[in-house]
């Protein structure tokens, strides 16, 4: 089987973007393509290399069969139970088409319950693999066959929705060949799932961080950063900043709960000792289909010496970037392409945002060449405008009064900035211990790469540069908006929507066939990748304009982003942060698609905006000393670069974000 | 040929979206299949009562956390102290039991244990309500117990208790402690502890008011989390009338000393 794959790259019949079609070259793989399509059912993939190194098991719809088990691994030198599908860490490669009616059969022989969540992929409700929302969950000695219609081309991933066993091994990635042809082409591809593993039984993780929510933070500052910051900012600024912090009972350190003091970063299971090798051969597009598998981890990616063009995210196709690094909330998927030639070898470097560690996989022409691994960036300390403390909400950024070249991409120039407005907030989050801070004027930083990312000499993504490929899919304006704040407090390890965890919260009722504006604001310090099941959250940019098509949305500190939901899947659907131990800890709320019209917001436990146009733009001033800017690419552009902000942008009336 | 059909989608769907323009001044609402019993019945299924999403939030745990376990040096003698804490609960609601005390030549001079229910109150505070329980010095007393645990701005770690024993006798104590990190592993904490009487308190040699404060500076290195052996010095001031006893007897209201010991946290 892997042979014949080889082979057929060989033939690699896929047509090229940025390449004419009157070449020579493309007209006669061309005429292999008519040839293929008049004598097979499938038209690119079957002819792309897969997974050269085979060290990662596929398996090929539409029916595919599944057993999870507890096995005995050795990931890091001590033997440890995991769960896992099939026996192999992470699970097969499920790989079908699309227009498949696809059966998946699911044993468990575990001791306890198990439930399979195919992540970002479209079914019905009962399909989707949550317990308690869409099934029961699969009980021990049970097989579960979950049916449902293949809607949907590219990469997505699956993994356990039960317990903590997405922790221990049970996840796996997911390809939908699609049924047209995809506007980029390459010859080779590799799934790269990024996952963290650790020795320690979750259970008890979870409990360790409830306790002692900085048990793994071996990154916080000290005097010695004291001293190096005294010397650079001087004595007083330093003495003032550390006080700003811990007036707020707060460290700018905390960035992960959970980090290389308990987790080993994995590719495709490998270690980074182990080393994970992509094959390719000189001159070849390779396509890496790129998941962030992990349970607490957001990664920090690139490929030192390679330009990745991401070519789809979460699944969905996007107008091609070229980019040289990318940040990958746990969950997010991105597609690249990247052509190696020059050197033999490229190492993927996948460090973790606490900079505690790193996932690391080689891209070679043989197994077992190596490149240098570049060293982890050095520790982020938060500023105080990375948690939307709006220091600087005050400064009014005219045109050509940006301080530097690095002015952000948001920069508005003469936008309205006297549209500035303190945030407000649920009344849930009044007298409510279970939160620690809210942010008093955040916003979308869309064009911001992120805390530590910014002015680093590297092309970073940016959601801002992600544009899907096609056109609003709906086209509607939301007819209502519906406001969530991310809520915890760090110390006591609570997690929570508007300060109301899970089991104290009510469904949020949308009406089947509406489309709804969800804007979501992080009241935390930490970046939450927000997940909702069973429909797609389309991204909007400042202006309430359609961004990009994804399922699972990233929510830095201090910002405010929103996205559009069309309720086009009736039922019970999961609404969560996917950093498990935030989920499990109550950041999660069903979100019920109803039939009828029953008044908006009747039974919606979030503030309800009664009028459509509360996108969440709140206009951006150019970044100041806390820069949230993204940096300028040194010597190009984008290729599909930032909308330009229009000064004349309208200013929006923010009266409507008043709550009911 | 399919090189192009990217740019003939675009075509199409800018003619598509030119022609939509033209005719309905609203864009279109998708079309969606009307719904069928069974995709009712695939929309809400029955869960066999399955919790939903198979978490719990809000586990029941414990800890253990001895703060200090030492040995104090001083001229002539050598003192072992207590300092511990340990609860069983949750996030809001734990059961919390608080000991310390001093141990002379293998003769207890002062013990006390307090039991005490935790309910968190605030973003930041706890109260505490409960019991005290004094064993040593002799007899021993038993003290009703209320105050507020918690982090106050800064960062200082606060426990503020206020006792009320048989007979009128009441007393307070507040202490702050606060950690500073010289690397990630050598971590340097000061330490301030004030006890209150409202009554003279011969056994313990204190007299009415202010009584006594302690100060202490330990560094400690984490050689794990649980486990971090510490050095440092420990003060303990006589304040007011009850300098005024010491220093009666002859005594140095001020009496410092140097401590080593180990911190465990679990």
């Amino acid at each position: 089987m892997e042979d014949d794959w080889a082979h057929d790259a060989s033939q690699g019949v896929t047509p090229r973007l940025f390449q004419p079609a009157t070449t020579r070259r493309a007209f006669v793989k061309g005429l292999v393509a008519t040839g293929v399509l008049a004598s097979a059912d499938a038209w690119l993939p079957r002819r792309t290399a897969l997974a050269a190194s085979a060290d990662v098991a596929m398996l090929r719809g539409p029916e595919i069969d599944l057993v999870i088990g507890a096995r005995e691994v050795s990931v890091t030198g001590a033997a440890r139970t995991a769960t896992l599908a099939n026996g192999t860490l992470p699970g097969p490669i499920l790989r079908w088409r699309e227009g498949d009616d696809v059966t998946l059969r699911v044993r468990n022989e575990l001791a306890t319950d198990t439930a399979i969540h195919w992540h970002g992929v479209l079914t019905p409700s009962n399909m989707d693999g949550v317990p308690g929302m869409s099934f029961h969950g699969i009980a021990p000695g049970e097989t579960f066959a979950y049916r449902f219609h293949s809607r949907q081309s590219g990469t997505y991933w699956y993994h356990a929705h039960a317990d903590f066993q997405e922790q221990t091994g049970l996840y796996g990635a997911i390809v939908i060949e699609p049924s047209k042809p995809e506007p980029f082409s390459y010859d080779r591809e590799h799934v790269v799932l990024l996952s963290d593993w650790t020795d320690r039984d979750p259970r008890e993780l979870y409990l360790l961080l409830k306790r002692h929510s900085d048990y793994f933070n071996y990154n916080q500052r000290t005097l010695g950063d004291f001293v190096r910051d005294s010397r650079r900012d001087g004595f007083g600024s330093a003495l003032q900043d550390r006080f700003a912090w811990a007036r707020m009972r707060m460290t700018p350190a905390d960035l992960a709960d959970v980090g290389g003091h308990a987790y080993t970063y994995l590719v495709n299971g490998k270690t980074p000792a182990g080393n994970w090798t992509g094959l390719f051969a000189p001159g070849e597009r390779v396509r890496l289909r790129i998941v962030n598998g992990s349970a607490m981890t957001t990664f920090d990616v690139r490929i030192p010496g390679l330009t990745m063009t991401v070519v789809a995210a979460d699944g969905q196709h996007v107008r091609p970037i070229a980019v040289d690094e990318f940040r990958m909330g746990a969950a997010e998927v991105l597609d690249v392409i990247v052509e190696p030639r020059g050197a033999d070898a490229f190492t993927l470097f996948a460090q973790s945002l606490d900079r505690s560690g790193y996932a690391r996989a080689t891209l070679a022409v043989r197994d077992g060449l190596e490149a240098a691994v570049p060293p982890l960036d050095p520790p982020i300390y938060l500023g105080m405008a990375d948690m939307g403390h709006g220091e600087h909400a005050g400064h009014v950024a005219t045109a050509g009064a940006a301080p530097d070249a690095h002015a952000s991409h948001e920069s508005h120039g003469a936008a309205d900035h006297s549209a500035h407005s303190r945030q407000t907030h649920p009344e849930t989050e009044t007298h409510n211990a279970a939160i620690d801070m809210q942010a008093a004027a955040p916003m979308p930083r869309l064009a911001d790469p992120g805390v530590g990312l910014r002015d680093n000499g590297r092309r970073v993504l940016a959601y801002a540069d992600l544009h899907s490929a096609f056109t609003d899919p709906d086209g509607r304006e939301p007819g209502r908006t519906l406001e969530l704040h991310l809520t915890g407090h760090m110390d006591r390890f609570l997690w929570s929507f508007d300060g109301v965890p899970f089991s104290g919260a009510e469904p949020l009722v949308l009406h089947y066939g509406e489309r709804v504006r969800v804007v979501l604001v992080n009241d935390t310090m930490m970046e939450h990748p927000i997940h909702l099941h069973g429909m797609w959250s389309d991204l909007e940019d400042e202006r309430g304009e359609f961004l990009v098509r994804k399922h699972t949305i990233s929510v830095p500190p201090g910002t405010r982003r929103s996205f559009r939901v069309t309720a086009d899947a009736l039922g019970r659907w999961a609404f969560h942060c996917h950093l498990l131990y935030h989920m499990t800890a109550g950041m999660f709320r069903e979100v019920r698609v109803e039939e009828g019209a029953a008044p908006p917001g009747e039974h919606d436990h979030a503030h309800v905006h009664g009028e459509a146009s509360a996108p969440a733009a709140e206009h951006e001033h150019a970044g100041h000393e806390h820069s949230v800017g993204a940096p300028v690419p040194e010597g190009e552009t984008h290729e599909h670069g930032v909308a330009e902000p229009t000064p004349s942008a309208p200013s929006h009336d923010h009266s409507q974000h008043a709550h009911e | 040929m399919r090189t192009n059909s990217r740019d003939a989608t675009l075509l199409r769907a800018l003619a598509v979206a030119v022609l939509l323009g033209a005719a309905t001044p609203v864009a279109a609402q998708p079309e969606l299949p009307p719904i069928t019993d069974a995709d009712r019945a695939a929309a809400f299924p029955d869960v066999g009562g399955a919790h939903a999403h198979g978490m719990r939030e809000d586990p029941l745990d414990r800890s253990l956390r001895v703060d200090e376990l030492e040995s104090q040096q001083t001229d002539g003698y050598d003192l072992l102290a207590w300092k511990a804490h340990a609860w069983v609960g949750r996030s809001f609601d734990k059961l919390a039991i608080r000991t310390e005390g001093e141990q002379r030549g293998g003769d207890t001079e002062r013990a006390e244990l307090q039991l005490l229910w935790s309910h968190t109150i605030a973003r930041w505070w706890d109260l505490v309500t409960g019991a005290r329980l004094d064993f040593q010095p002799t007899p021993s007393r038993t003290w009703a117990a209320v105050g507020v645990a918690g982090i106050a701005p800064y960062r200082f770690d606060i426990e503020a208790t206020a006792f009320f024993a048989d007979g009128g006798d009441n007393a307070a104590r507040v202490e702050a402690t606060y950690e500073l990190l010289i690397t990630q592993r050598w971590i340097l904490e000061p330490r301030l502890e004030l006890d209150w009487y409202g009554q003279d308190e011969p056994a313990l040699g204190l007299a009415s008011g202010l009584a006594r404060s302690e100060g202490g500076l330990r560094l400690r290195y984490e050689i794990r989390r649980e486990v971090a052996p510490y050095v440092g010095i420990a003060q303990e001031r006589r304040i007011g009338s009850s300098a005024e006893l010491v220093r009666a007897n002859g005594g140095d209201p001020t009496d410092t000393r140097f401590v080593a010991g180990v911190r465990l946290r679990f």
